[in-house]
């Protein structure tokens, strides 16, 4: 039972080092287990919405100085009386102030407890809360707007218009089959036909803005490829500024796929390291190598990574046609870095003619060091251009929940039987059955199931029934 | 004077009726209360029973063990199976009726059920203790006493009817309305409100000329309504089919600033789907002209039902527009068409089991409950009867769901969203209606209704055998191969692709273009077993062949549904607790006060995420 009394209390910001850490604490005793910790004020005397310095102690010694932000229900983010406590962000501090609150009979909150709480009370619907639940897991600015623009309701507007024209279509069809006996015109089998044929574009184009609302959630895909112990590691590893994936000199090292996320530029990318592409006999690496090529169809982003002094024209040549025949279609995009561009002494201000005659024409590789961290930034702002064009690709309406997102495939599959089912001539009742199925689902992201109310009500007043 | 019942049913039309033949057939002691003995089950509308979804509730009603299709099949003067153009779920059996022939069945077959007693005389009150019923009490001063009280009063209660600016008081044309009970059930606590209907004029056949209208006849082979051993008919009279023009239209509208909807007199709602000929010039007034069926009454009277001119304009408005349509030039009217206003009860102040919730042991059934029509009357009789009798046994409930019957659409319908115009069915209500059908409402319902008690061993062995038969055809269809040589003639002949290897009988039979019956027909080799089953056996085999995939897919999505069902909520459950659900649905989920989540999830203004808070407390 959610609705408890129990007193629920959780670290409200980040975990790690920060300059202030947060914890909340909601439920009826939210103010007095706070007061029991607290050395400067009545806090149960206090009115809500107020701001309050003091101590927090264990009785013995001080813990921190703290300032407490005190809210009363129903005015307050979960609707029950709610205490946050701005500490110094040590891990120390926070760990302990939390123990203490367990102590003194607060509960530890269960992911999402707080926005549970939140809708229990009607602070917000469900969509809100979802929405909420994603706007807290959104760590970039884009995700952040997306999360921001489905609280606006902007998705809803466009099924519920989606569900209206499905609606009429429908009351077509049963027109036919309850009024059979009405001296009633009967609904034009071609323009049925050509309704169901845009209601699924639509669908299609929402299903299709999924990938675009993914990546906003996600990360945008980027596979790094190239010939073994180009640098591949390397490069990843500079761009993450950290050691996950395994660099040796060994060529054939990464056999597997490794994946990380980085941000530039507020968007997030995620960075698969591949297995170098190039003929082998072993079959773990056989497998590898294969898996680079399927990371090549799920990414937005190529990176080609190139070694600019031992790669020769043929291979370079070669390889940007295999991929290129891998990214057909013409959304993916393809870098090419012409890395280790700095052996030999070069500082990079001039690309020697040796380097740029490797590469077929209209290919403008980035020449760059990734060993040495030179030059990244010209690779960063590429990527953020192409960010930038991915998620402005028109689509006013993202779907990006995979609930949603489930409910408008299943309501594009029932269409599409629709769609089967006109081309063999079924009659009504059999159209009507996966007409319905679709309106079922499209209601479960507008929250409106009831259909047989709109249907009779479209029917009566477009058409005179009744003897 | 008279001894205790077990149960009163307080009315005799199609709703009284089949409330007292179930209740008596189950054992119940029954006295069927009625204002005019000789108007038990008067089709006070037009004479025919069924049609598309009605069609539906009369055979459920027949495969429970009701009357209705046993009496529509014995006084039957036309049949048609509508829509046999479609899929099997939209079969729908119609009946004209001979309405006098009508009545006259249904009082005899109550005459004969034993158990049953009438009392002809006025109730005027229901008396209670404790907000229990006790019995009831009458006009002429009788105080009967009973353990409960079914009510199916019809349109009589308060009920007001028009012609033109003329209104006055009355049940139906010619017969008194009741008054009392209204006021009574408003002390008690009940909520009421208005309904209005109406019917067009009646005219002399020998007044009309038919040569100028089209004929509709019956089906050249007709099948009928009940499961048990009736004939079909073999003579038929016909309908026929004639239309309004302009002139009619400019006559009608004429006379609308002295018609009671316009001006306002009549205060009901009434049926959007049913309206009357004014109603349909002005709300559609584009158009050129409306169909007019010509309805015989019976076998033998010239009296003719005027479908389709449903009027309360004033009778020379009548006179005069009616004279306009073509073969009515020079019509003699035998009663002219009115409006009729009557009290109903908002329905969603009943149980499943169409008890009311204020007071134990009193039933509501039919246009009490605002609903319309024969059919939809008969089928809550039935149930209310069948419950009020369950619970004098002290047995359980006997509640219909929505995949199960069109019945129990209706009922959950009603009791969980109401209705705010008189209710009609529609296939379109019911979200299973692939399994809803005509032809399996025996499989449905007759093995539940004679766990009960109600349906007959006789009729339980025809259903055992019709299902048994149905799979020996089936086997025998699936193990059967047919060789090309002996079947491309007859597939080409029947318009689809021949076959170049052998394959199994089912699957030419699963081809639209192919029946079984064309096989047993085109294929001679085939015709000596196929000819020895039933018909309705046969049909069952090919609709399981043909229509699998469907059928399998919404049984599917029922069952899927169904969890919803499982999931009760506490009978008193306080929803204003429960802030994070939308005001409105709080207001209906504390009226309505549905037994489980799905029913809750029916209710209009009940949105999916209230659902889910429903469903965060009680269960998941």
């Amino acid at each position: 039972m959610i609705h408890s009394s129990d007193t629920i209390c959780a670290l409200s910001t980040p975990s790690g080092s920060g300059a202030i850490g947060v914890i909340r604490l909601s439920g009826s005793k939210a103010v007095a287990i706070a007061n029991s910790i607290f050395e400067g004020k009545n806090l149960e005397q206090q009115k809500g919405q107020t701001l309050h310095f003091g101590k927090i102690t264990n009785g013995e010694e001080v813990i921190d100085e703290v300032l407490i932000s005190l809210f009363k229900g129903p005015n307050s983010y979960t609707g029950e009386d709610t205490i946050e406590i701005s500490c110094h962000g040590s891990s120390y501090i926070l760990s302990k102030v939390l123990e203490l609150l367990l102590e003194k009979g607060a509960n530890l909150a269960k992911p999402g407890e707080f926005t549970m709480r939140s809708f229990m009370n009607g602070k917000m619907d469900l969509a809100q809360a979802e929405a909420v639940g994603d706007l807290i897991a959104a760590e970039s600015k884009a995700a952040h707007g997306l999360a921001l623009n489905q609280m606006r309701g902007g998705f809803s507007k466009k099924i519920a218009d989606l569900r209206h024209e499905l609606i009429q279509f429908t009351a077509l069809i049963e027109l036919e089959l309850d009024f059979a006996e009405e001296d009633v015109e009967f609904a034009n089998r071609s323009d049925l036909k050509d309704l169901v044929n845009n209601l699924v574009d639509m669908i299609n184009g929402l299903l299709n803005s999924f990938a675009t609302g993914n990546v906003m959630k996600n990360g945008i895909p980027v596979a790094i490829v190239g010939q073994p112990n180009v640098g591949k590691s390397t490069l990843l590893n500079a761009l993450l500024n950290e050691d996950k994936a395994i660099v040796s000199e060994i060529a054939g090292t990464t056999r597997d796929s490794i994946e990380d996320e980085v941000k530039i530029g507020g968007i997030a990318f995620r960075f698969i390291d591949t297995a170098g592409i190039r003929e082998t006999t072993d079959i773990v690496e056989k497998i590898g190598i294969q898996r680079t090529f399927q990371m090549i169809e799920k990414a937005n982003v190529v990176l080609y990574l190139v070694d600019v002094v031992l790669d020769t024209k043929e291979e370079i040549h070669q390889v940007i046609a295999d991929i290129q025949s891998k990214l057909e279609g013409g959304e993916k995009q393809l870098i090419v870095l012409a890395n280790k561009a700095d052996k030999g002494g070069f500082d990079l201000s001039e690309i020697p003619e040796e380097f740029s005659s490797k590469f077929p024409d209209g290919i403008e590789p980035i020449y760059l060091s990734a060993l040495k961290k030179l030059r990244l930034e010209k690779l960063t702002t590429t990527l953020e251009e192409i960010a930038k064009t991915t998620l402005n690709n028109g689509s006013d309406v993202v779907v990006s929940n995979l609930r949603h997102y489930e409910a408008l495939k299943s309501a594009g599959n029932a269409l599409n039987r629709v769609q089967n089912g006109l081309d063999t001539n079924i009659t009504g009742d059999f159209l009507a059955m996966d007409i319905r199925q679709s309106l079922h689902f499209l209601g479960e992201i507008t929250g409106t199931i009831e259909i047989d109310r709109d249907i009779l009500g479209t029917i009566f007043s477009q058409f005179c029934i009744g003897k | 004077m008279l001894k205790e019942y077990d149960i009163i049913v307080v009315g005799g039309g199609h709703a009284g009726c089949e409330a007292a033949a179930a209740a008596a057939n189950l054992g119940s002691s029954v006295l069927l209360i009625t204002m005019n003995m000789n108007t038990i089950a008067n089709m006070s509308c037009n004479p025919a029973m069924g049609g598309v979804a009605k069609g539906q509730i009369v055979r459920e009603i027949d495969a429970m063990g009701g009357y209705s299709g046993i009496i529509s099949d014995k006084t039957a003067i036309q049949f048609r199976m509508l829509n046999l153009s479609k899929g099997p779920a939209m079969w729908s059996p119609r009946v004209q009726s001979d309405r006098w022939l009508f009545a006259q069945e249904w009082r005899l077959m109550l005459e004969q059920t034993p158990n049953i007693d009438f009392w002809q005389d006025t109730v005027t009150e229901i008396t209670t203790v404790k907000h229990k019923v006790t019995g009831v009490k009458t006009s002429l001063g009788m105080n009967v006493r009973s353990k409960s009280v079914v009510l199916t009063n019809g349109t009589f209660l308060n009920g007001l009817m028009h012609v033109g600016q003329k209104n006055f008081g009355g049940g139906r044309a010619g017969e008194r309305n009741s008054t009392g009970i209204t006021e009574q059930l408003k002390q008690l606590g009940f909520l009421d409100g208005r309904m209005k209907t109406g019917t067009p004029p009646r005219v002399d056949a020998r007044s009309l000329d038919f040569t100028k209208m089209e004929e509709q006849k019956g089906d050249e082979f007709p099948s009928k309504f009940s499961f048990s051993d009736t004939k079909p008919l073999k003579d038929q009279r016909s309908c026929h089919i004639t239309y309004t023009n302009q002139n009619v239209h400019d006559i009608l509208a004429s006379g609308l600033d002295r018609s009671p909807m316009f001006s306002g007199t009549i205060k009901g709602t009434g049926p959007r789907y049913c309206p009357s000929i004014e109603d349909k010039i002005v709300r559609f007034a584009e158009r050129e002209r409306h169909q007019i069926f010509v309805e015989p009454e019976g076998w033998d009277t010239v009296e003719i039902y005027v479908n389709g001119f449903s009027t309360s304009l004033p009778m020379d408005v009548q006179f005069a527009a009616i004279k306009q349509i073509s073969g009515f030039e020079n019509v003699k009217l035998f009663r002219p068409g009115y409006a009729i206003e009557y009290d109903y009860f908002p329905p969603t102040q009943l149980k499943h089991t169409l008890e009311t919730k204020l007071v134990d042991n009193l039933y509501f059934a039919g246009q009490i409950n605002g609903t319309t029509g024969y059919e939809e009357a008969g089928g809550q009789g039935l149930m209310a009867g069948i419950n009020a009798s369950l619970k004098v046994q002290e047995k359980q409930p006997l509640i219909l769901g929505r995949d199960q019957a069109y019945i129990g659409v209706l009922i959950d319908d009603l009791i969980t969203k109401g209705t705010d115009e008189p209710y009609r069915m529609f296939t379109s209500r019911a979200e299973y209606r692939i399994l809803l059908r005509q032809d399996n409402a025996d499989t449905r319902l007759t093995r539940l209704s004679h766990e009960i008690g109600l349906a007959s061993s006789e009729r339980l062995e025809a259903l055992d055998h019709k299902e048994k038969t149905t799979e020996d055809i089936l086997k025998h269809l699936n193990r059967t191969s047919i060789d090309p040589k002996d079947v491309n003639e007859f597939l080409k002949a029947s318009g689809t692709s021949e076959i170049n290897q052998k394959v199994k009988l089912s699957s030419i039979i699963s081809r639209p273009q192919v029946t079984l019956n064309s096989v047993i027909k085109g294929l001679p080799k085939e015709k000596k077993t196929l000819s020895t089953f039933p018909q309705d056996c046969i049909e069952q085999a090919e609709i399981k062949i043909k229509y699998r995939g469907y059928i399998d897919r919404e049984r599917e999505m029922a069952n899927k549904l169904n969890r919803l069902e499982d999931v009760k909520i506490k009978p008193h459950f306080d929803y204003h607790k429960l802030t994070s659900v939308s005001a409105e649905a709080r207001e209906k989920l504390s009226k309505i006060r549905p037994n489980t989540i799905g029913q809750a999830s029916r209710i209009s203004g009940v949105s999916p995420s209230d659902v889910s808070v429903l469903l965060i407390h009680f269960g998941r």
